[in-house]
């Protein structure tokens, strides 16, 4: 298998095995445009996001250890103190038992507190409380919002100058943006919980897809450093090339990069239930695979398509496909 | 082999990434000895049990709060709570709006009160006190009888701040049984009818204050002390000396002149004036109402009465921290369960291992014995980590949160994907034909641009996540950032060197079939081999596969360098079919 990886590598490496990636961008784009526009139509119509209680505001206990996972028990405990209630309960992972509610007073947390120790018979030391006042949620979103924007910015300065050119810089972000809504389509459909684990996840993943993005595109750049002189490939050819020289890294980048996060999904969800583990490993999970195929699909083939038209370089091409033509006779 | 510049230059990275270790080493070494380091990174409260509050602070009359005044508010915070007798608070700032207050254990209420506890003090002059209950209302005075002022209040202690509306609100208030719902807070222009609570050896006490004459933010400082005797000898009670700030000295000190008559005019007839006394104001409650026996020049008047040691370090650290006005308002309050934070700090080491181990299994499947380099440089940069995280435990107090953790997990990924770049560098060298030592070079020289640019993607990243991080998520974008700064170094002080180092040997230089660099096993047939032979006609690249064929025309168009000079050669001795090319 190694050494037909290894081989596999060579091959896209010189091009005796190739994947049409620029020529096939149309189909990319369609499949990128529904993928966007279905991740903005679904939270729409779906009503929003999953919002995690630091969002919504309330009251939440975990309680770990627990001998029974009988839901009513906790719903009994958190009845007896505040009738009217509405507590929601669910077994989160293993043992530990996850109690939300509304918002309660100091007094209330105690009791249901002191109710859920009896009630699951565990210590007083194994109940977890959580309490989020009403405006949190505001903060935390409009954080959120400009960490989103003020990261986007300085992504796009910096890509500006590294790449030095615009066009370049505008296919790395348009990447990323496709990343960003998709991946927080993924959220939407799949009602995964949206706490700020899950978007400092998410922003994380952003930084993960300009990442990837900027190690294609400098071998790119590297390919086409020379391009004007050059007939022996036209520029989106060169570009093809050089996603294909660099598949075999992204595919390696990618596995590394995903598989400490998968760990972290795995015992994090499996073992603990929800919490900051869980949520920041969900997003950068979906948001790597994501990232990793925007940069190959949409950014790569957007880059090609945006400068195909320069007068240079439709120049160049004619010579290519002159030369080309040529050759064959 | 002759000793040549990268080979040397190498060793002396090396040396250099050796003495960092031993200097922080011996850093941290140091803090252990001196007692206040520890080997082990201090553990944030999520992961050690303890309770975190996110407060709001609220300054009176303006929405917004400034950066001094946060800060104002984190040391009011800080105070408050080392005061009250709760160890190892953490009390810190975040985002420039919020105050976050993590404790270990369960706070009891009294602590949690104290913490939100608005600090709202101010000095106001007694005009009269009264009985603590409330007068019933069959024998409340006639309207037509109130007490109306004859004139304009000449001073704060004047009794003509005593309108109806006062002398009403007076009678109908309950001081034995106060209510407990939160009022508007006074306006200090105007007299205040309140309360003093009673206390286990003082009874309640119900009052008319005129307005503010002294701030409680004029308090420079406030200690407790053991009143000095007459001969300068240490009596056995308490008191309480606070130091006013210039501006309020001398305002202090024209209302104790007056204050003084009433005492001293009292004292002549063997009777008591309520209106020599000045009553401290926190939150609109009266917290002590002395009388003033002295006109206080210097700003420094000392409290003397029936104080215990502890209700006179109640007193003063009430004046001293509950100077500033300044509310706060639970934002959000987690407290975690030591046995979950225990859970979860094994868990994550546990998921951590996983992923270490999951990340090994892949480079060396991926690289062979090259992934053994990725392994020490993952090992390396590990420490590295460690060892900061735990210096800046030491010095800076910083504390590993589960988020941390997390943080620390994926950037193992983030690390090794940086070799990935590199090592897929050297390989495409090896894939032109270069021989190992020279690819190595080669591909670090570019990979060395692409590993700058993507870490400084990283970074930036990580800087905007830290300093728009709410909640506890902070600690992730920190060892983010930590470790990308890691990676660089161990990418340019470890790795790199190490290849170097090792192309040399005959392992990897010969291109060993497990060596992860082997040009057979990636297909690439170099130019020449080492000892400068030469590749014969007859070596020609591997056939293509039947479902590839229809790439084989793109491919003869798509060669590299190495193919293309073989290809010409080819062409010249006439054995191979070559495609001309003009450029």
């Amino acid at each position: 298998m190694t050494t037909s990886f290894a081989t596999f590598g060579h091959e896209l490496y010189t091009g005796k095995r190739s994947y049409n990636f620029v020529n096939s961008k149309k189909i990319w784009f369609i499949i990128a445009a529904v993928a966007v526009a279905l991740s903005i139509l679904i939270p729409v119509a779906k009503g929003g996001f999953n919002l995690g209680i630091e969002f919504r505001g309330g009251s939440e206990f975990t309680v770990s250890n627990v001998s029974t996972t009988d839901a009513s028990l906790g719903e009994k405990a958190v009845h007896d103190v505040v009738p009217g209630a509405i507590p929601r309960v669910a077994n989160v992972a293993g043992n530990t038992m996850r109690i939300q509610t509304d918002q309660l007073t100091d007094d209330e947390t105690n009791r249901i507190k002191d109710a859920l120790t009896s009630a699951y018979g565990v210590t007083e030391n194994e109940v977890t409380s959580n309490f989020v006042g009403p405006t949190w949620g505001q903060d935390v979103t409009r954080q959120a919002l400009i960490g989103l924007v003020v990261f986007v910015g300085l992504a796009a300065v910096l890509m500006a100058l590294y790449f030095r050119t615009w066009k370049m810089s505008l296919s790395a972000l348009v990447g990323m943006l496709v990343t960003m809504f998709t991946t927080a389509g993924v959220y939407a459909l799949s009602d995964f919980e949206v706490t700020p684990s899950a978007i400092i996840g998410f922003l994380t993943v952003l930084s993960y897809s300009l990442y990837d993005t900027v190690v294609v595109f400098d071998k790119i750049r590297e390919n086409t450093a020379d391009i004007s002189t050059s007939t022996r490939r036209t520029f989106g050819e060169e570009v093809n090339l050089a996603v294909n020289q660099t598949l075999v890294r992204s595919i390696n980048t990618m596995m590394v990069a995903v598989l400490p996060v998968a760990a972290i999904l795995f015992i994090g969800a499996g073992l603990l239930g929800a919490g900051t583990l869980r949520d920041l490993s969900l997003a950068l999970f979906v948001g790597i695979l994501i990232g990793t195929a925007a940069t190959i699909f949409i950014a790569a083939p957007l880059y090609a398509w945006l400068r195909q038209g320069e007068p240079d370089l439709v120049k160049q091409a004619k010579k290519v496909s002159h030369r080309r033509a040529e050759a064959t006779v | 082999m002759a000793r040549t510049g990268p080979k040397n230059s190498a060793r002396r990275v090396l040396t250099w990434l050796g003495a960092i270790f031993v200097v922080l080493t011996a850093v941290l070494a140091g803090g252990v000895v001196t007692g206040n380091a520890s080997w082990a990174p201090k553990l944030a409260l999520d992961l050690e049990g303890g309770t975190q509050m996110i407060l709001a602070p609220r300054v009176e009359g303006s929405s917004e709060i400034n950066e001094e005044q946060l800060n104002q508010a984190v040391a009011i915070i800080r105070q408050r709570v080392d005061g009250s007798g709760v160890a190892e608070a953490e009390i810190s700032t975040q985002s420039g709006r919020n105050v976050v207050v993590s404790l270990p254990g369960t706070p009891s209420k009294e602590t949690r009160d104290l913490i939100q506890a608005s600090a709202d003090m101010n000095f106001r002059p007694v005009i009269t006190y009264g009985d603590p209950a409330a007068v019933p209302v069959e024998s409340r005075t006639p309207d037509d009888q109130l007490n109306k002022p004859t004139a304009e209040p000449a001073n704060a202690s004047d009794v003509n701040w005593i309108t109806p509306e006062v002398q009403k609100e007076f009678e109908a208030l309950d001081c034995v049984n106060p209510s407990t719902e939160r009022r508007e807070r006074s306006d200090p222009a105007k007299p205040l009818v309140t309360c003093e609570a009673a206390t286990s050896t003082t009874p309640a006490i119900k009052y008319i204050l005129g307005p503010v004459e002294v701030r409680g933010q004029d308090i420079s400082d406030s200690t407790f002390s053991q009143v000095q005797g007459a001969q300068g000898s240490v009596t056995n009670s308490w008191g309480v000396n606070i130091v006013f700030n210039a501006d309020a000295t001398e305002k202090f000190k024209a209302v104790t002149e007056r204050l003084n008559q009433y005492y001293v005019a009292a004292q002549a007839q063997g009777t008591d004036d309520p209106k020599s006394q000045f009553a401290i104001v926190l939150d609109d409650k009266v917290i002590s109402a002395p009388r003033s026996l002295a006109v206080i020049t210097d700003g420094r008047p000392q409290i003397t009465g029936n104080f215990t040691q502890a209700s006179a370090k109640a007193l003063s650290d009430q004046l001293r921290y509950g100077a500033l006005p300044i509310s706060f308002e639970i934002q959000s309050q987690e407290q975690i369960s030591a046995t979950l934070g225990g859970d979860q700090l094994r868990l994550g080491l546990l998921a951590g291992m996983i992923g270490l181990f999951l990340v090994v299994v892949y480079s060396l499947f991926q690289y062979r014995a090259l992934g053994l380099v990725t392994i020490a440089s993952l090992v390396v940069a590990g420490v590295l980590t460690y060892l900061a995280i735990a210096i800046l435990g030491w010095t800076e107090n910083y504390r590993l949160s589960l988020a941390g953790v997390a943080g620390l997990i994926v950037a193992i990924g983030q690390t090794a994907d940086s070799f990935i770049v590199y090592f897929e560098r050297i390989r495409d060298e090896l894939r032109e034909g270069r021989g190992l030592v020279s690819a190595v070079e080669n591909g670090w020289k570019r990979a060395k641009r692409t590993v700058l640019a993507s870490k400084a993607v990283n970074l930036l990243a990580a800087l905007v996540l830290y300093f728009v991080a709410v909640g506890n998520v902070r600690g992730f974008a920190f060892t983010l950032g930590l470790t990308a700064l890691a990676d660089l170094l161990v990418v340019f002080m470890f790795t790199h060197p190490m290849l170097q180092v090792l192309a040399r040997t005959k392992f990897f230089g010969e291109g060993h079939r497990f060596s992860g660099l082997s040009p057979d096993r990636l297909g690439a047939i170099p130019l020449y081999r080492g000892a400068g032979r030469l590749r014969t006609p007859d070596e020609k690249p591997t056939p293509v596969r039947a479902r590839n064929t229809g790439a084989v025309a793109e491919a003869e168009r798509r060669m590299t360098i190495a193919e293309r000079r073989l290809a010409e050669k080819g062409q010249l001795t006439g054995s191979s079919k070559a495609t001309k090319e003009e450029k």
